[in-house]
């Protein structure tokens, strides 16, 4: 056992995954979107709701959906009806937090085969405007008076660390060009655009500055799924599984405005819990993809150095090397990520951590990146700049 | 190696609104909450009316909290006390709005930013300190841009005392002083 810190019984795999299309307006309804990427995992498992013993979903704030007790609401959906079946929840985190949580329902010994669904359907909100909804996180009596858009936080955490690192905004949306282009190799993707340029990005509409139209993923609505199996079944399962080999998360204080907010903590602790337990302690080297979290282009380059992918200040510069392309020597986003693919918030998440399972399993396809890999990592991050999940995988 | 490229066909119905009838209904927008202010920003307040900004601080370990809390998060202890902060500070951030808290554009954009604030005879590096967000009037676009704005010392721009609520919005911004 790999465990330098953590106590589990079980090995734990990742043995299907699946997939909706991700769009701005989907007409299934999000027990229907949970549904179609649970199917889809199971599918590809070979295995019906029969063989699965517990079911975990993820689902970020219940006012996108428009439904309170979303959980619940989506247990049928996701194959939870008259299983254990539990809800979790870290705001933009909880997608990577649905394995995570998946994780320690098979390596207690708990549950042999879990199904794990994320849902998001952001259109529901569609008046005054999807913004509108994200009112509801911020600090009731010392913030929400000021009326806040919920941009103001991301663009002030960008100029920061533009300000320390002395980034420019053209380095920062060669990530955005990045990710909009490969998601053109992936079939759920919502923003595919083959010819977009850094010129695009800056002359878009300009909404929070440095935050611009092309900085930011969409809203969508969509949903994502994998299956995780203990080692003894994972192998009955499949010749080619896929191990979870370090989990990590934490939290900071929403007291964001007592923070630096150049660089995250939250993920470098979160990463140092999943480094420990997969016995990393190189990442730059050892890991060989990378899907970080990116609704946000300069959040992909912040999480890469809150990761180690990068050292502080670094990870422009590998961008602009080219070194995060998908034929580079760190491939980062290979699958377009939240700014290419779209982003339903918690599927978004989920949607990481099954595009490593295919890379790492050569199954990407058109957009498989060019160097073999052996170990990949997927990260999300939520709530007011303080959740991070990681998720570190193997073959 | 290179096979179908997975996810295999992903399904999901792109609609238009015209094409298919959706349901609405107000939830969010009509829903009112009454929010207790709690111990400490309940002080805090009353501190605003008064003009003054007021934080909490914890002799474990030196911290000084603003918005003030009733404890210390890191030592997870009661704080010891009340301080008066003064009402300026140093911008460590600062970003230029150009649409509202419903992304509808704005006519003129507004600059906000988060506020180091200055206490007597302390100082706080950039990893923990008191701070607020708040608006920063008397800085332009290029001051935002350009980046200039950081660092800059703001003061505290008070509504007269008529006018105060026990609000944040007693400050009506952080406003750029001048040398």
């Amino acid at each position: 056992m790999t465990s330098r810190n953590i106590n589990f019984k079980h090995r734990v795999a990742v043995v299907g995954a699946g997939l909706t299309l991700f769009r701005s307006k989907l007409l299934e309804t999000p027990q229907e979107l949970a549904w179609l990427a649970a199917k889809q995992a199971l599918d590809e498992a070979g295995l019906t709701l029969k063989d699965i013993d517990c079911v975990v979903i993820g689902s970020a704030p219940d006012a996108f959906d428009g439904v309170h007790m979303k959980g619940e609401y989506l247990a049928e959906g996701a194959g939870g009806i008259h299983k254990p079946a539990v809800r979790v929840f870290v705001g933009g985190a909880t997608g990577v937090f649905v394995p995570i949580a998946a994780w320690w329902h098979v390596a207690s010994g708990l549950c042999k085969k879990v199904l794990a669904v994320a849902e998001e359907k952001m259109s529901h909100a569609a008046r005054p405007h999807t913004q509108y909804v994200f009112r509801y996180i911020w600090d009731p009596i010392v913030e929400k008076p000021l009326n806040p858009n919920l941009i103001w936080i991301f663009a002030m955490e960008m100029h920061r660390y533009m300000y320390k690192c002395g980034v420019k905004k053209e380095d920062i949306a060669l990530v955005s060009v990045k990710n909009k282009r490969n998601a053109c190799g992936h079939p759920s993707a919502q923003l595919c655009m083959p010819d977009i340029t850094v010129d695009d990005v800056l002359k878009s509409e300009v909404l929070v500055w440095p935050v611009q139209l092309y900085d930011i993923s969409p809203t969508s609505d969509g949903a994502a799924a994998v299956v995780l199996a203990s080692e003894e079944e994972a192998r009955r399962i499949t010749d080619t599984p896929v191990w979870i080999k370090g989990i990590g998360w934490t939290l900071d204080t929403t007291h964001w405005t007592n923070r630096d907010l150049a660089y995250p903590e939250y993920v470098r602790r979160a990463a140092e819990m999943a480094y420990r337990m997969a016995g990393i302690d190189n990442p730059r080297k050892q890991i060989d993809v990378a899907e970080p979290y990116d609704p946000f282009d300069y959040k992909e380059l912040h999480h890469m150095e809150g990761l180690g992918l990068a050292k502080k200040c670094e990870a422009p510069v590998l961008t602009r090397e080219g070194v995060t392309q998908r034929d580079g020597d760190l491939p980062i986003n290979p699958s377009g990520g939240l700014l290419g693919i779209g982003n339903p918030i918690a599927a978004a998440g989920l949607m990481k951590v099954a595009e490593i399972f295919w890379q790492l399993r050569g199954e990407a396809g058109a957009r498989q990146v060019k160097k073999p890999v052996y170990t990949g990592l997927a990260q999300a991050w939520g709530d007011l700049m303080q959740a991070g999940t990681v998720i570190v995988m193997g073959v | 190696m290179t096979g179908a490229t997975k996810p295999l066909n992903p399904r999901g119905t792109k609609y238009e609104r015209a094409d298919f009838p959706v349901f609405e209904f107000p939830v969010v927008g009509k829903a009112r909450y009454n929010y207790t202010t709690g111990e400490a920003l309940g002080r805090f307040l009353a501190g605003l009316k008064d003009g003054r900004i007021l934080g909490t601080y914890c002799n474990k370990c030196g911290r000084v909290f603003v918005p003030p809390r009733m404890y210390c998060s890191y030592c997870f202890r009661e704080v010891d006390g009340w301080v008066e902060v003064r009402d300026e500070g140093v911008v460590v951030t600062a970003v230029m709005s150009y649409i509202s808290a419903t992304r509808a554009r704005l006519e003129k954009p507004v600059a906000v930013g988060v506020i180091k604030l200055d206490v007597p005879g302390r100082t706080f590096d950039d990893h923990f300190f008191p701070g607020l967000m708040h608006y920063i009037c008397g800085a332009t676009e290029d001051d935002v841009k350009s980046m200039r704005i950081f660092g800059a010392r703001v003061k505290a721009k008070w509504k007269p005392p008529e006018q105060r609520t026990g609000s944040i919005t007693d400050i009506e911004c952080f406003e750029v002083v001048r040398p």
